[in-house]
């Protein structure tokens, strides 16, 4: 029985055959990757393996012996680890001069960027206005009496948009200053913080707009135009909106790499091509509630409701790389324990 | 004697090819910067961190497990001495919260318990709103709560059907000789009911001592256990050597755990004496029995309420009841490549946990069968064959990534591993239900009828099933329950054509807005009732077959 269970499992390995490793959160329609297929004779396999972080581990574990071509989403906070696990082969598409030069993710070509969004706090509309209360414009003002017990954010160990936010407070207060970061994570801490292990759980167990007690959670600047989508009846302005702190905020850029050892590279370097152009880069953004990086791309209407902060937290992913671990300890040190 | 070491065979081989060398796998390449990882072991051990860490995930799973069995026996007494209409569908039930994703029983127990919950407004409405709130979120208790909640249903099944089994007569003549209810319950039913007592025990304690999804969704960050710890050093912050100790401290834990639970059980065998069922259940009614019945049943339905709470907020849509979640699920609107439609996944689930329940009952039949033969060190061996509960899920994930990815076994795009995984999870149930059950089994029957002229197999069929049965099914059951759950090992691989009930409704929870909420609790729902009818199933299968109790 063994051995027929075995034969069955190891299907052929066409040549045309694609296969793309994606975290659980990539989204395209079935249109598009059909058209790909056509255009090139091939067929598409893509493979979720958990979040990014899993999906990441995964592939370095598979270095050499890789079960996909393609690793998509890897983005600023996980680029230094898997440039320094070399599991890419390097690539520079000739799309890549459509994308604006502050979301070139890796100046090595092993990552080409695809799709950005940013991380920051969303609040509940309604609970501000029968509260009579405007939402903070800056982030000292959560440590404060008035914003006692009112925000949700997420683990940054167990989180991707807990540790954005985590890096964006880094860049916002400094690592050395007389108040750096950690010291306002430890106000923020005395003011009831609530730390969730994920947005899921955090959004929709804590939120206010969900049944929970705190009206300020870190989340996309996409979300509000996402209630606004996914809302069960028409509406004409999303029940949630942005806080965009200059500095506060985090761009989060995710890329395509081809990784090392890929048995159709060629073809992996046309969906890279494909994944950049125009065609694909507006069929994610309602999908994925992401930016296309492609300038020429437009998105939908209703992202009026995803307004883009002007000035996102400043830290490259080199220094993430660097010095991520060290964030993390601290702040478990601070916060949880 | 050959034939039946054969039949060992096909077990050992199993676990030595999906279980063994996976794990050897993994460890050997996170401890391959280090001496053996001795230094990641004195590194880990003169930690006072985690040595807390170890510390609160023993008296956490010892205590979670105390409370799931004061709250599992009256059901267990309920389900096994009385009869009463709608016990089916209410068995069913209770085995509910046993399968559902954490952070939809999250979203249930907020619904209830939350700060704008149904006790908390009624709380407010009754005392005014300056009462003070219930407020579990990032509690300990909510840890013990869910815990129980979780696992209740192990001792529930497990107990009953053994319960079932046993003669009242010990009762009987207890009650005769002046012994009041109470007595005969502490004096003789409950050491008779001993080893179906520990087998349940057990596989709670070592459920909530790897607990992850409970501890991480509802006790929140502060709380973690080992798992935890081993989920965050392998997939945030990369020490695989670390995570690879804390994986072997938590192996040999339970592995210890295992092997004391097996001295015990040893020790504790009760000869069964088969009676027919009518016998054992109650069936002159007093008003007393009413009352028990009636009282036990109505708790069973609180226990249930944070369900209940899901299936009405997925009944909600805009403001009032409506089936617009549930007709959502239908229609690809976006017209998304990952889109699955309830029927695939539905039917993906089903046929996913019918592959695992083969396994795990070929698998667990096999070795259950082995360590009922009275034999040397058998207790090692019982601990030994329970340890895939032991390992870090994480863990073991990965070791089939590096370890099965070679012809002849690369199963890295095959829907196997995962129905693989699940059977590794969901066999130790049919040995931990099956084994009171065999060793009970009184030698004699199957003596005479051989002497009588009987040939193996009709004294199998004749004499060993019916006793058998009732614990084949609990197994049975719970090796469906455990792959229809199931989502940590959908780490290993989802290609979008299989993906199961938890996945669709992990997926629909990844991204805001009402509808995307709405649309996860109506998957949840269809969960829940794909599952109770699959219970039902497999209830009525016993009593057709083994018709003649």
């Amino acid at each position: 029985m063994l051995v027929a269970m075995i034969t069955v499992a190891c299907g052929g390995d066409e040549d045309n055959e694609l296969v793309i490793m994606s975290h659980d959160s990539f989204n395209i329609s079935d249109e598009v990757i059909q058209e790909f297929e056509q255009a090139n004779d091939a067929t598409i396999v893509i493979q979720q393996a958990g979040d990014a972080g899993e999906a990441l581990v995964r592939a370095i574990l598979e270095k050499g012996n890789p079960s996909a071509d393609l690793l998509y989403g890897i983005d600023n906070t996980y680029l230094g680890r898997a440039l320094d696990e070399e599991i890419f082969d390097t690539y520079k598409s000739d799309l890549l001069d459509l994308v604006p030069d502050k979301y070139r993710l890796d100046a090595s070509n092993h990552v080409t960027p695809i799709d950005y969004g940013y991380v920051n706090l969303n609040y509940d509309v309604a609970f501000l206005a029968a509260n009579n209360m405007s939402p903070p414009t800056t982030l000292e003002e959560l440590t404060g009496p008035d914003w006692a017990g009112s925000l949700v954010v997420e683990n940054p160990a167990t989180s991707s948009p807990g540790l954005a936010f985590l890096i964006a407070t880094v860049s916002y207060f400094g690592e050395d200053d007389d108040y750096d970061y950690l010291d306002f994570w430890a106000d923020l801490k005395a003011n009831d913080v609530l730390v969730k292990d994920g947005w899921s759980d955090a959004y929709y167990t804590d939120f206010t707009h969900y049944g929970g007690d705190r009206p300020l959670v870190v989340s996309y600047a996409t979300s509000p135009a996402a209630e606004f989508f996914f809302s069960a009846d028409p509406i004409d302005a999303p029940p949630t909106a942005n806080i965009l702190i200059d500095k506060a905020t985090f761009l989060q850029i995710e890329g395509i790499g081809i990784l090392k050892g890929a048995n159709s590279t060629n073809l992996a370097k046309k969906f890279i091509d494909f994944a950049l152009d125009t065609r694909f880069q507006e069929d994610f953004p309602d999908k994925m509630f992401v930016y296309p990086v492609n300038r020429n791309a437009s998105t939908p209407d209703f992202f009026v409701w995803a307004e883009q902060p002007k000035y996102p937290a400043d830290i490259g992913a080199a220094e993430i790389g660097e010095k991520r671990e060290a964030w993390l300890q601290a702040w478990t040190e601070v916060v949880l324990r | 004697m050959t034939a039946s070491r054969l039949l060992i065979l096909g077990p050992v081989a199993f676990l030595a090819v999906f279980f063994l060398y996976p794990l050897v796998a993994i460890l050997a390449r996170s401890f391959s910067g280090g001496a053996l990882g001795l230094e990641s072991f004195s590194g880990l051990l003169g930690d006072s961190y985690y040595l807390g860490r170890i510390w609160f995930t023993t008296w956490q799973a010892a205590l979670s497990t105390l409370l799931t069995m004061v709250l599992g026996l009256p059901a267990a007494y309920l389900f096994a001495r009385h009869e009463f209409p709608g016990k089916t569908v209410l068995k069913a039930l209770t085995t509910l919260p046993f399968i559902m994703p954490t952070i939809v029983v999250a979203m249930g127990f907020i619904a209830l318990l939350g700060p704008q919950g149904l006790v908390n407004t009624a709380l407010t409405g009754l005392l005014g709103p300056d009462t003070p709130q219930v407020r579990l979120t990032n509690t300990l208790v909510i840890i013990f709560m869910a815990h129980a909640f979780y696992n209740y249903a192990i001792v529930v099944r497990i107990v009953s059907a053994f319960w079932a089994n046993l003669t009242p007569r010990f009762g009987e003549s207890a009650a005769m000789l002046g012994a009041g209810r109470v007595r005969t319950f502490f004096h003789v039913t409950l050491p008779l009911l001993l080893p179906s007592l520990w087998s349940s025990a057990v596989l709670v304690f070592v459920f909530s001592f790897t607990s992850f999804g409970v501890v991480l969704v509802l006790g929140g960050p502060r709380f973690a256990t080992l798992e935890v710890e081993i989920y965050q050093l392998t997939v945030k912050l990369f020490r695989l050597e670390l995570a690879g100790a804390l994986a072997m401290v938590q192996l040999v834990f339970t592995y210890v755990v295992l092997l004391v639970y097996a001295r015990l059980q040893e020790r504790s065998t009760v000869t069964i004496t088969l009676v027919p069922h009518e016998a054992v259940t109650r069936r002159k009614k007093s008003w007393r029995d009413m009352l028990v019945v009636t009282g036990i049943v109505v708790a069973l339905l609180i226990v249930l309420s944070p369900l209940w709470a899901l299936v009405e907020r997925a009944a909600t849509a805009g403001g009032g009841y409506s089936t617009a979640n549930f007709t959502g699920l239908f229609v690809n609107e976006s017209g998304s490549y990952f889109y699955a439609s309830p029927f695939r996944v539905i039917w993906n689930s089903i046929r996913f946990a019918l592959a695992s329940m083969t396994i795990a009952m070929l698998v667990g039949t096999a070795v259950a069968y082995l360590l009922a033969r009275p034999r040397r060190r058998a207790s090692a061996l019982d601990a030994l064959f329970m340890m895939p509960l032991g390992v870090s899920a994480v863990t073991l994930g990965f070791g089939f990534l590096i370890a099965l990815n070679r012809p002849p076994l690369d199963l890295r795009g095959s829907w196997l591993i995962l129905v693989i995984a699940h059977s590794l999870v969901a066999y130790p149930f049919v040995i931990r239900s099956l084994l009171p059950v065999l060793r009970g089994m009184p030698g004699h029957l199957k003596e005479s009828a051989a002497m009588l002229g009987a040939t193996p197999l009709s004294v199998f069929i004749h004499i060993e099933l019916p006793i058998v049965a009732r614990a084949l099914l609990v197994g049975a059951t719970f090796a469906f329950a455990v792959s229809m759950g199931e989502f940590g090992a959908s780490m290993l691989l989802v290609r979008p054509e299989f993906a199961t009930i938890p996945v669709a409704i992990f997926r629909l929870l990844s991204q805001p807005g009402a509808s995307n909420l709405g649309q996860a609790l109506a998957m949840s729902s269809l969960l829940m009732a794909v599952v109770a009818l699959g219970f039902v199933v497999i209830e009525r299968f016993r009593y057709r077959e083994v018709g003649g109790f």
